[in-house]
Formats: structure tokens, sequence, C-alpha cells
């Protein structure tokens, strides 16, 4: 029988760790009024709910791709029933098991989108023995067929009606449990729950919800009708399917993305708030702590420190027990360099927002009652620095999303062998040069970058505009 | 204020040592020259005399911070962090691995790295402040919010697409401008044209957003309503008032970037050949070669610096009202 065990990795602990913080703080902040208030501004902005559900689409990409495991390996023979059962050096996740015909089906080399053909002359053997170049068949790509040059457009086509019937269907099920929830807590019949929906006064807006699910379902369906017989974004130099590639890309951004603040989150917050509050030699030290690390160029000071962490991981093969597990490793140093780099910037604005609230009447009458420096920060002046804090952590994604894909070019992003933007960048890059050009890798990997990108800064334009006091 | 500037020039070299400790603890303590060696000399099995060889070809075979061994001041001076690191300051850099001269890899390649930083730097600025004074001009209309929409697309997309994009476009669809390359003398012109263009308009995206916000906010304000009441047009306003109120906040950011400009784009130059100190940083860094990055931190942190104090004086320059102490 194959069997699994499920396997953790470092940052799919703290991933989903993360998760559960911020569902945490979601609970405790439904308690809080202004935080309420603030939260309902997002989700009644057309825009940020738009963001968010692109994001949360990907999150769940991302996510499915974190539940890692190892398969149980067959036991060969009799005899190794009774031993201990070998574990598969793949460590695989259940994303791979979701699309597990798209990360199989491998051809040999580039082949073009909804190609049936290599997209490289080969030189191949004839029946009776003679040889010839062309362009060879796929062993997977549109393989169902038996004369592809006429039938590939009516399949094609039939596959893509099929797949917008089924995201219509889809959507029509979703559509209904929402406008039927929004009709149950309004305590109205579903057509005035369905016209409260539409006219966006559900609370939250439902109709840019809809709209958007609409619109990624329109294309989810048909791409999914399609990827079960072609590559729809066609394969790369070894034959992988770009699509399986970019799906696994998510994953890798959102880890940079979201991980790298848990380095930047406590020291930022913690240097920033003390620094500005005491003052005096602790202010000086930890300017010049920031000042020191800021001049130092960016790129540099992570080029620098990745270097050295990788001399520390190929100088220690025995810590990793799968190649999974070392390219995580560097996964999860990057993201911590990345956040050593980067806490400057919020430390300085903390710093700068807590010289002025010290001033407040508030504080002082708190300390004039003899209350402890350490209650002061917790209470008065951190929750009231909050906003920023939340303002510069959705603001800083997108910038980490895009950085990855420099820094892998520059050979000191991720580990070769994970799967990220920049790799797929880096690898499509040198094959423009061709003739007739590769192009499909790239535009993937640019198209998903981008929306995510997009949304992420979307999203957090809604978000320092719902919870900047100085907007009106 | 003379007596700021002093100060200022003072806390520099302190940030120096700071830059110089981080890289040492870096370069030398986090992996022991050994652990170097070996990965350099590539092997799995090396032996402890090839190590031994490497180190003392490279300085490397002397102690890290102090040498209780030697006579005198020697105790500090013979020890890796005097010799790699302290000597930096008098710009002694040594040899990079291949052998050459840093010091004077630095200066020749200063040159071409400036003539692709500088015309960026000064048309970006250019580009986006006029771009941003357009959108502030039409505020509040269809050309203000698509403006910002397409802003937030610009800066959504990923910088290697412009440049990629740009290369295939310009020089493999038009045959316009060479690929990439660089020639000497003015013939570099044809070779600068296309990075030129490509970095000012991945930059306004996100600068011309931010400058928007900084002028709508100077716009507001009672001086330019009473500008407007006296009667100057919009645009005598928006130049002579708003603009030149709005220099502190752009000084900030603009100001600090100026002297890292010698230093190049990593990108940019890898990109189109460009024979600077962005494309040597990173050659020095695909090959591992960490006396040229040490020295390139070394330049940068300086550079940096220098930046901070330009800011510094140039807002005394911009706004009578700051007075440095």
């Amino acid at each position: 029988m194959m069997g699994f065990q499920p396997v953790v990795l470092w940052t799919d602990l703290l991933l989903f760790g993360l998760l559960g913080c911020i569902l945490l703080a979601a609970w405790s902040a439904r308690r809080s009024e202004p935080m309420r208030a603030a939260w309902g501004r997002v989700g009644a902005s057309g825009v940020g709910m738009t963001s968010l559900t692109l994001l949360l689409i990907f999150v769940l990409v991302g996510l499915v791709d974190s539940l890692h495991y190892r398969e149980r390996l067959a036991p060969a023979g009799v005899a190794a029933a009774e031993t201990k059962p070998q574990l598969s050096t793949d460590v695989r996740s259940a994303l791979d098991a979701l699309a597990e015909p798209l990360r199989t089906r491998v051809e040999k080399t580039y082949s073009a989108p909804l190609a049936w053909q290599l997209f490289a002359r080969q030189t191949v053997e004839g029946k009776d023995g003679s040889q010839h170049r062309e362009f060879p068949r796929l062993k997977y790509g549109g393989a169902g067929l038996q004369y592809p040059e006429q039938d590939l457009a009516g399949d094609v086509a039939g596959r893509i009606a099929t797949g917008l019937a089924a995201a219509a269907g889809v959507w029509l099920v979703l559509a209904g449990a929402v406008v039927g929830l929004v009709a149950r807590s309004r305590r109205v019949p579903f057509g005035a729950g369905w016209r409260a929906v539409w006219r966006g006064k559900g609370g939250l807006a439902w109709r840019a919800m809809l709209l958007t699910l609409a619109g990624v379902l329109l294309l989810v369906g048909p791409v999914t009708a399609l990827a079960t017989e072609y590559h729809v974004f066609g394969t790369d130099k070894v034959g992988q399917d770009v699509l399986f590639l970019t799906l696994k890309s998510i994953r890798t951004a959102l880890v940079i993305g979201t991980l790298t603040t848990l380095v930047t989150l406590p020291l930022a917050v913690a240097l920033g708030i003390v620094a500005g509050y005491l003052g005096g030699w602790v202010d000086d030290v930890i300017q010049y702590v920031y000042t020191v690390l800021n001049s130092i160029p960016g790129v540099l000071l992570i080029a620098a420190a990745v270097l050295m962490m990788q001399v520390v991981i190929d100088t220690h093969p025995q810590w990793f027990e799968t190649a999974a597990e070392r390219a995580d490793a560097r996964l999860l140093a990057l993201c911590l360099i990345l956040g050593m780099t980067s806490w400057t910037g919020l430390c300085r604005l903390l710093r700068g927002e807590t010289l002025k609230l010290r001033e407040l009447e508030y504080v002082q009458a708190a300390r004039a009652f003899g209350v402890s420096t350490t209650r002061i920060l917790a209470r008065h002046v951190l929750p009231n620095l909050m906003h920023l804090v939340l303002i510069a952590l959705v603001m800083d994604f997108s910038g980490l999303v895009l950085a990855e894909a420099v820094l892998s070019y520059v050979g000191i992003g991720v580990d070769p062998n994970t799967i990220s933007f920049g790799t797929m960048i880096n690898a499509a890059r040198m094959e423009l040069a061709r003739e007739p050009m590769v192009w499909w890798s790239l535009v993937a990997a640019f198209i998903f970058m981008f929306v995510l990108v997009l949304a992420a800064n979307l999203f957090a334009d809604v978000v320092r505009d719902a919870f900047d006091p100085r907007a009106s | 204020m003379f007596a700021y500037i002093v100060r200022r020039l003072l806390y520099a070299p302190l940030i120096l040592i700071g830059v110089n400790l981080l890289t040492f603890a870096l370069f030398f303590v986090v992996n022991t020259p050994d652990d170097m060696a070996r990965m350099q000399l590539g092997a799995k099995r090396v032996t402890p005399e090839a190590i031994e060889r490497w180190k003392v070809e490279r300085g490397y075979d002397k102690p890290l911070l102090f040498d209780g061994a030697a006579e005198g001041a020697q105790k500090l001076t013979n020890t890796i962090f005097f010799e790699k690191s302290l000597r930096m300051f008098v710009f002694d850099f040594g040899r990079a691995d291949d052998g050459r001269d840093i010091a004077n890899e630095l200066t020749t390649r200063m040159g071409p790295s400036l003539a692709i930083a500088l015309p960026t730097f000064v048309l970006g600025l250019f580009v986006t402040v006029c771009f941003a004074l357009l959108l502030v001009f039409f505020r509040a209309s269809y050309l203000d919010f698509w403006g910002v929409v397409l802003c937030v697309a610009m800066m959504s997309i990923s910088g290697l697409f412009y440049i990629i994009g740009g290369q295939w476009l310009v020089s493999k669809v038009w045959h316009l401008v060479p690929i990439s390359g660089y020639g000497a003398g003015l013939d570099a012109g044809r070779f600068l044209v296309l990075p030129v263009v490509i970095g000012v308009i991945a930059g306004i995206g996100g600068s011309a957003r931010w400058y928007r916000t900084i002028f709508l906010e100077e716009a507001g304000k009672d001086y330019v309503r009473t500008a407007r009441a006296k009667g100057l047009s919009e645009l005598q306003a928006l130049f002579r008032h708003v603009l030149k109120n709005a220099m502190i906040p752009i000084l900030t950011g603009v100001v600090v970037v100026i002297p890292s400009l010698f230093m190049g784009s990593l990108i940019y130059e890898s990109f189109f050949g460009i024979p600077g100190l962005g494309s040597y940083t990173i050659d020095a860094i695909n090959s591992q070669d960490f006396p040229v990055v040490r020295a390139m931190v070394f330049i940068g942190s300086l550079l940096y610096i220098v930046g901070l104090i330009l800011t510094d004086l140039s807002y005394t320059l911009v706004d009578p009202r700051v007075r440095l102490e």
C-alpha cells in the first residue's frame, strides 16, 4: 500500500503560524471600534475587495502548495514488509498531487502553448529506416488527437466551451450562496438579497467580489479543461509544463513577501519605539545601528549575507535530509536576510512617531501617575502606531515579490532548484535570442507576477486610505 | 552650520567603522577562511596543504583580530582585520581573486557607470516631476485618475520586464540600436540610449505617484490660493510656488542617491553589457570574488554617507528657514 508521511518544512510552519496570528489578530480586532470601522471601510471598497479576492486566491494556491509530504515507497519483496518502510527522497506538496498530470507529463523540450508538436526540429527515423527532420509530435500535448492539423481548433474550442460552462455553474452556486447568506443576515427574501448585493448594500462590496470571482473563473475554467490535454502555457527547456511552474512560483513569492516581515516587524517595532521613547544614549545606539545598515547598498549587503549563508549550507550537508529541505533552508535564510536589511525604514518611521506621541498629554499623564515604562509603551504608544505598522507591512509585500525576481537574476536569490518567478525569468531570458522566439515562460511569469503585485499594491492603497488618520 | 558639518564629518568614519566591522564579521567570522578556501577550491576532499597555500596566497593566514605572537604594534596590524578591512580607509583595496588591482578597476569602470547612471537620473527626475505636475494640473479629473492608475500599473511591473521587453522591441523588432555593448568616446551614445530610456520609463510609476501626493498637499495650502487669487495662472502657481516649496521632501529622496550614481546599476549594466562598476559587482558576486564585494560595500557606504551630508546641506540652500545646528 502506498502511504505517505507528512513533512513540515520550516517555511510551512512559519507560513501557517503567520496565518494563525493573522486570524487571531483579526479576532481580537473585532472588539476594537476604530479597527472595525477601518476594516469596514476596506470591506466597502470595490477596489479593495477585488484585490483582496485575487490575493486570497493566490494565498490559497500558496497554502495548498505548503502541505508537504513524502511518499512511502512500495517495499520490494516479502522480506521487506517487516522492515521500516522506505520514504521517497522527493518532497511533494498537496498542489503537486492535485496537479499530478501537469507535473508528470514532461515533454522532451520546448513546445509552444497548446501545441501538439515540439518546438524544434528533430531527426526522426521513419518506418523504412530513412531519416528525416521534422517537428515530432508531443508525447502528451494533444496526444488524443488523431489528425491534429484539422482537429486542434475544434477540440480547443470544445474544451473552452466546457470550461466556460463549468465556470458559470460554479459561479452561480457561489453567488447563490453569497446572496443567500446576505439575504438571511438581512432577513429579506432571496430576490431582495440579490438586489442588496447588486446595489452594494450588503455591508461588504459583494458585487466587486462576485465580479472578480466571475472573471477568475472564466479564465480558470477553460484553462483547467485545456490543461488535461494540452500544455496551456507551453513547456520549458526540459519539457516541464509552464503552467505548473507558475503555480509553484506563487508559494515562493508569498513566502518571501510575508515571512520577511517576521524579522522586520519585531526589530522595527521594538527598536523604533524604544529609541523614540527613551531617547538619550539608547536612541544614539539604535540610530547608529540603522545608519550603518542603511549605508550599505541593499543589494550588496544581501549579496554578502547570501554568499556567506551559502557557504554555511554547503559546508554542513548533514543538516538536511532532502534536497527540498536544503532549498527550503536557503529560502528561509533569504527571508531572514531580506528582513535584516529592510527593517530600518519602518524603524525610523516608528521612532519619529513615538517622539511625537511621547509629548502628548495622555502619555504625560500616564507617566505622572507612575505607570511603568513597559506598560506605557504597550498600552499607550504601541496601539497608536499599529496603523503605521499595518500599512508598512502591506506596502512592503509587493516590493519584496518584485525584489525576489531581481535577486534571483543576480544569483543571490532562492536556490536554483526552487521554482520561483525569478528562476523562471532567469531561465527563459536566454531563449529570447532564439529564432523564432520562445516567449511563453517569460510572459507567463511576468503576467502572474504583475497580477499578484498589482493586487497587493491596490490592496495596500485601500488599507492605507482606510487606516491613515490623515486621510479624510 | 560649520560646526554641524564638522560633526557630521566626524560621524562618518564612525559609520564606516561600523560597516567594516559588519562586513568583517560576515566574511571572516561567520565562515572561517578555511571554509572559504574549501569552497573556492571546490573539491570535497582538498588537502590541508592546498588550503594553507590558498590562504597564504591571499593573506588570509593571519589571526583575525589580534596576533599574540607578534611584536609591539604588529600585534594589531599583522591581522586580517587590519590588512583587509582597515586598509580600505586609505583606499587600498588590495587585489581581486584574478590578481588585478581593485582600485585601478574602480577608476577605469567609474566612467561607463556614470555615463548611464547620470543621464538616467537627470532625465528620470525631469520626466517624473513633469508628469506629476501634469497630474496635479488636471487634478480631480479623469486624466488624473487614469494617470494614477497608470502609475500603479507601471510600478507593479517587474523591472526585468521593462529591460527584456525594451531590448526585444527596440533592438530585435525595430533594429534601432544595438542590443548590448559599449564603445569608446562618442560611439558609446548609441549603446546608452536604450538603457537610459528604459531606466527612465521603469522609474516613472513609483516616483510620479509619490511626487503627485507631495505636490497635491502643497497645492492645497493657503499661499497657493493667494497666488491664484492675485491673478497668477494655474501653471505659474504650480511652477513658481508649488514646485519650489515641494522641493524639501523631494530633495530628501533625491540628493542622497547622487553620489551613489558612481556605483552604477547592477541589473542595467549586466543586461546591456556596459563595463561599469555595476557589472563588475555582479561578476564578483557570481564568481564569489570576496575582496571585490568587500571593496564595493565600503565604497557604497562611503558614497551614501556623502549623500546624507549633501542632503543636509541642500536643505539650507532651498529653505532658508532650515538651520543646521
